[in-house]
């Protein structure tokens, strides 16, 4: 089935694709024309596959479940922004905070992923085939961040227990953030990542990045203070 | 949050639709700046010819070009709405030192060989309509729509701010320090129509430039000097340069196609632009000047 955004309102658009009918047949949607227009596909709560036709404004596939969203085209500001669960894929470039705040799912970009990438992630898998902006994962607490390319500054800044892969090189690290040791589970579990996603690449190329834990962690030589 | 925009021509080929470009870069920006708006079109500059972009306020056009007529003899007027350009062959000193002292009644906006700039209160789409933007041709242009933070909503305090001959500034953001920097500018001879940060950091630009800094060095010193969140265009008579701070809180996208470049604050902005969807479209890194 396919939305001409030319022709149909935004608001339609999502409102038919976040009540999709379970009993009828139809779970395959193409959207034309998105112009960069915001909230495109924000807020698919059901088992659906949407393909968008260009480039998109901010919040694209905001808030999803369980829905796989393909963007042909580079997006705005906060692809995924607090995804749940489900797959986005961009084809081109992702602007600023891609998978801001995501609990779960993945996130693909096969393209750059500019500054604050995985900002405050919570548990969501991304995967940029290209490289990211300066304070990628700033404050990212659970899930992976994982990166082909290359990290500009301050990667990982005051990262809580979230795991960022680099294959190539990292500008500079963040506050509390360090490489940490490749070790068997860690090429394990990207291993198993890149099954899941249909990713060919060797996860011994990556080096792994993470918390030193002495920012978030309290300490016993501050209890002066309180 | 306002919105910025920036067009600059690579070829010919697009010369005479600029100002449509354009129109349509400010009315898609309209929703992040609904409180006035104004732009800088760049046209071919003709010999000895000064334009003077002026906003008549309250009076007359005809009164205008009656008390100016008395002080300058060869002149001619275009009108566009509640502003007019006067062209002469006469040297900015002296028009300026003129306008300033037997016309105050009517706000200078800008001037140049190239330069014609317009601003004024209202929504962006009407705004664009009233000056006929789309009737332009030129070279390259800049626009913004404004939603107002740092100080009122008056044609004083729109963008683009022109603080010298052919340059102008349009801003998204705030800075914080600049009334520490406005008053080391006043006392190195710059002077202000308003208390707008954004007019600021255009004095900066041409006080800088004025002691023979080119605009990339400028602006790569405006990162030092210049505290606050921003991404600026700013344009000069050969072309515009972008500057986005370190943080890069304030976004910016850019489309590169091979007749054109286009710089806006959100893609919406240039999705009416032709081939925009086969562009090379990046997000410029933050901390980095661009120029074209």
């Amino acid at each position: 089935m396919n939305f001409d955004l030319n022709k149909k309102t935004l608001r339609e658009v999502n409102q038919h694709l976040q009540n999709v009918d379970r009993k009828k047949n139809t779970r395959k949607f193409e959207i034309l024309n998105p112009q960069g227009q915001h909230a495109i596909c924000a807020g698919l709560k059901d088992d659906i596959d949407v393909t968008v036709k260009g480039h998109t404004g901010y919040y694209c596939a905001g808030m999803n479940q369980k829905a796989t969203v393909t963007v042909h085209g580079n997006v705005g500001t906060g692809v995924a922004e607090n995804m749940m669960s489900g797959k986005i894929v961009v084809k081109g470039n992702a602007s600023q905070s891609a998978g801001a705040t995501g609990h779960g799912g993945a996130l693909i970009i096969e393209g750059d992923a500019s500054s604050r990438c995985g900002i405050s992630m919570k548990g969501i898998d991304i995967v940029v085939k290209g490289s990211v902006g300066h304070m990628s994962a700033f404050m990212a607490q659970k899930g992976n961040l994982v990166v082909m390319g290359d990290a500009d500054a301050d990667l990982g800044d005051s990262i809580y227990e979230a795991k960022i892969f680099v294959k190539g090189k990292v500008k500079s690290l963040g506050a509390d953030c360090v490489e940490k040791k490749m070790d068997k589970k860690n090429i394990g579990e990207l291993t198993k990542l890149f099954k899941k996603l249909n990713i060919s690449e060797d996860p011994k190329k990556f080096k792994r990045y993470g918390s030193a834990r002495n920012l978030y962690n309290f300490k016993i030589d501050n209890v002066g203070a309180y | 949050m306002c919105g910025i925009v920036g067009i600059y021509l690579k070829t010919k080929k697009y010369e005479k639709h600029l100002g449509k470009f354009l129109s349509g870069m400010l009315d898609g920006m309209a929703t992040r700046g609904p409180d006035s708006a104004g732009f800088a079109i760049y046209t071919k500059e003709h010999k000895n010819t000064f334009k003077y972009s002026i906003c008549l306020n309250e009076i007359k056009e005809k009164d205008f070009k009656k008390k100016i007529s008395k002080f300058i003899k060869k002149i001619k007027l275009t009108s566009y709405a509640d502003h007019v350009v006067l062209e002469t062959n006469e040297k900015p000193s002296k028009i300026l030192d003129l306008l300033k002292k037997e016309t105050s009644e009517v706000s200078l906006v800008g001037y140049g060989k190239s330069i014609n700039i317009f601003k004024q209160t209202g929504n962006p789409k009407d705004v664009v309509k009233k000056f006929k933007l789309s009737s332009f041709s030129g070279t390259h242009g800049i626009g913004h729509t404004r939603m107002a933070t740092e100080s009122a909503i008056t044609t004083q305090g729109s963008h683009p701010y022109s603080t010298s001959e052919d340059e102008c500034l349009v801003h998204n953001g705030s800075l914080s320090n600049h009334n520490n920097v406005r008053r080391s500018l006043v006392k190195d001879g710059q002077s202000f129509n308003s208390e707008n940060d954004t007019e600021v950091a255009a004095g900066y630009i041409s006080n800088q430039i004025s002691k023979g800094k080119d605009l990339e060095k400028t602006l790569k010193n405006s990162l030092k000097d210049l505290d606050g969140f921003y991404t600026f265009i700013a344009g000069t008579k050969d072309g515009f340069a972008l500057l986005r701070d370190e943080i890069a809180c304030k976004p910016a996208v850019v489309a590169e196609t091979k007749d054109y470049v286009a710089v806006a604050s959100e893609f919406q902005a240039m999705a009416h632009l032709p081939n925009v969807n086969s562009a090379k479209i990046f997000e410029p890194k933050p901390g980095v000047v661009y120029h074209w």
